[in-house]
């Protein structure tokens, strides 16, 4: 059996008590190792979610277990041990003042010795190739790669579970592009389980697995591949999907045989040739 | 775009006051504005004069650069040279300018009052032109640590000073970004009446304080995701070292003093 990681239990949410339920009744599980996003429209409750896992805000009905162990206010910390969190703004989570200091910051925090300390942000900065930069002030660096040292503040501290909360939705397509490859690379590596919140469908074709969420609702849960072809209901609420899945789609529709939803243009292109030879 | 930017006015450079202990220099430096005021002689002026200009050419930035820094404050000297030649009413009448006397006694006070001014104010800009602000940061958390016994908030206060350092360059950036913004609006921050353009300013703060507030939202939330609770049990990377170099200054910096004492009248 998978070791549960994350697990939802009929969770409900809303941060004032006469306002609107910002999720409700959501319940998912993801296993140990898998990689799974989270895609929504703004305001769909989804960066709740991720808030709610490591403890910066509370469920007011339900529960969240994260690796065995109920979220509260006394486990915040034991929790907080073991996810990692990278936000939004690459500015406003760079606490250090130059790259080193960043990265330490998460490690000061939990005591560790100087020397580990030393050895730690040296093996983070290097997975994620910014260790040309160590002594670089934050107004020295571009976005991208603001947000690959908020992701080696996370390595740091060895987490087992890293959350991505709209972390590349600031950054232009270079950057993206970037984070991205940095964030696979570095989960294949260390074996973590990886938990993308987006609200850009170019960025869950990686994943494992997909939760949809609407209104504050899990809406589908499903691979990448199905929640492609749901193009039209996905456009209801909201999302659109890349342009390679929307031209298979149209494809599909003048009787071009696609014979699995492709993620990209490489499996496309696959498609096409294999069909263009079978005719 | 700004990488040019430097907080504060230091200088790098490997000299040796540029090495000491951070904690060092504002201990002697601290201590030197306090014997500034026991200078009461020619000579212990002189004497005083000596090691801080001693210590200027040590640090190896140049002489000139250092005196540009106190520019803003040579209106001051004057004017307290000024005052003191006028109100003092010691000694001999010298000579009279437009019907003021002046006395000797005015003089030798003016030129006294105005010289201290003129070494403390060297001395402590030596401090910030040979150390790093968060150099100064983490000594001043290491000075005070003491007063965490009468629970005064040490570890916070110096947090508070690393965390402004670091959004200082932020801030800049945006404050230019807006200005720009509001600018292509139509608002004209360059010319017209001095009420104009002070009043051109609000549109220019209001937004850059609900951006400011913003991100400290944003960075309290991503402390806490990174398990800051406090100052309690927290290790530090950046480490203080009292070295062989610091106690070597301290035994100058004493010689120094004995002779100040011996120079007095």
């Amino acid at each position: 059996m998978k070791k549960e990681c994350i697990e939802f239990r009929n969770v409900s949410f809303r941060y004032s008590e006469e306002g609107p339920w910002v999720l409700k009744n959501v319940s998912f599980r993801i296993p140990a190792d898998e990689g799974v996003a989270i895609i929504g429209h703004n305001g769909s409750g989804k960066s709740t979610i991720a808030k709610l896992i490591n403890g910066l805000l509370f469920a007011d009905e339900g529960e969240v277990v994260v690796l065995g162990t109920p979220v509260t206010e006394e486990t915040i910390w034991e929790v907080r041990k073991k996810v990692g969190m990278v936000f939004q703004n690459p500015d406003n989570q760079f606490v250090g003042t130059t790259v080193r200091d960043d990265v330490a910051f998460g490690l000061e925090n939990r005591g560790v010795d100087r020397s580990q300390m030393i050895t730690a942000i040296d093996n983070s900065l290097r997975a994620v190739g910014m260790i040309d930069y160590m002594l670089h002030e934050p107004h020295r660096l571009s976005g991208g790669q603001k947000q690959r040292v908020a992701i080696a503040s996370v390595l740091a501290i060895s987490p087992q579970i890293i959350i991505l909360d709209e972390a590349t939705a600031m950054l232009d397509p270079k950057g993206r592009k970037e984070i991205m490859h940095t964030v696979n690379e570095v989960k294949d590596q260390q074996g973590l389980s990886l938990l993308t919140i987006t609200h850009d469908l170019n960025e869950i074709t990686q994943a494992d697995r997909v939760i949809v969420m609407s209104k504050g609702e899990v809406w589908l849960e499903a691979t990448p591949r199905e929640v492609f072809a749901r193009e039209k209901e996905l456009q209801e609420i909201g999302l659109d999907i890349p342009f390679v899945a929307k031209l298979a789609n149209e494809l599909g529709k003048v009787d071009v045989p696609i014979s699995q939803q492709p993620l990209n243009h490489e499996e496309l292109l696959e498609e096409l040739w294999t069909y263009h030879s079978n005719k | 775009m700004s990488n040019s930017l430097i907080i504060g006015q230091y200088v790098p450079s490997d000299s040796f006051i540029h090495r000491l202990d951070p904690r060092t220099k504002i201990t002697m430096i601290f201590l030197f504005v306090i014997f500034v005021f026991f200078a009461n002689s020619a000579a212990s002026y002189a004497w005083l004069t000596a090691f801080a200009v001693g210590i200027a050419l040590a640090t190896k930035i140049k002489i000139p650069f250092i005196l540009r820094g106190l520019t803003p404050v040579w209106f001051l000297i004057i004017f307290t040279f000024i005052l003191h030649l006028i109100v003092t009413k010691d000694g001999d009448i010298l000579f009279q300018i437009f019907s003021f006397p002046v006395y000797s006694g005015g003089v030798i006070q003016g030129i006294a009052i105005s010289f201290r001014f003129f070494l403390l104010i060297l001395v402590t800009s030596l401090l910030t032109l040979t150390t790093t602000p968060i150099e100064i940061t983490d000594a001043i958390e290491s000075l005070l640590d003491p007063l965490k016994k009468i629970r005064f908030p040490v570890h916070e206060l110096a947090l508070m000073m690393s965390i402004s350092l670091r959004f200082i360059p932020t801030l800049m950036q945006e404050t230019e970004k807006i200005s720009k913004a509001q600018a292509s609006r139509g608002v004209d921050f360059k010319t017209g009446p001095v009420k104009d353009r002070i009043q051109a300013i609000v549109p220019l703060l209001v937004p850059l304080f609900v951006s400011a507030f913003k991100r400290a939202e944003d960075l309290a939330m991503a402390m806490e995701a990174r398990g800051y609770q406090g100052g309690e049990g927290r290790t530090k990377l950046r480490e203080l070292k009292i070295e062989k170099r610091d106690i070597f200054s301290f035994i100058i910096f004493g010689l120094v003093i004995i002779v100040l004492f011996l120079l007095r009248v």
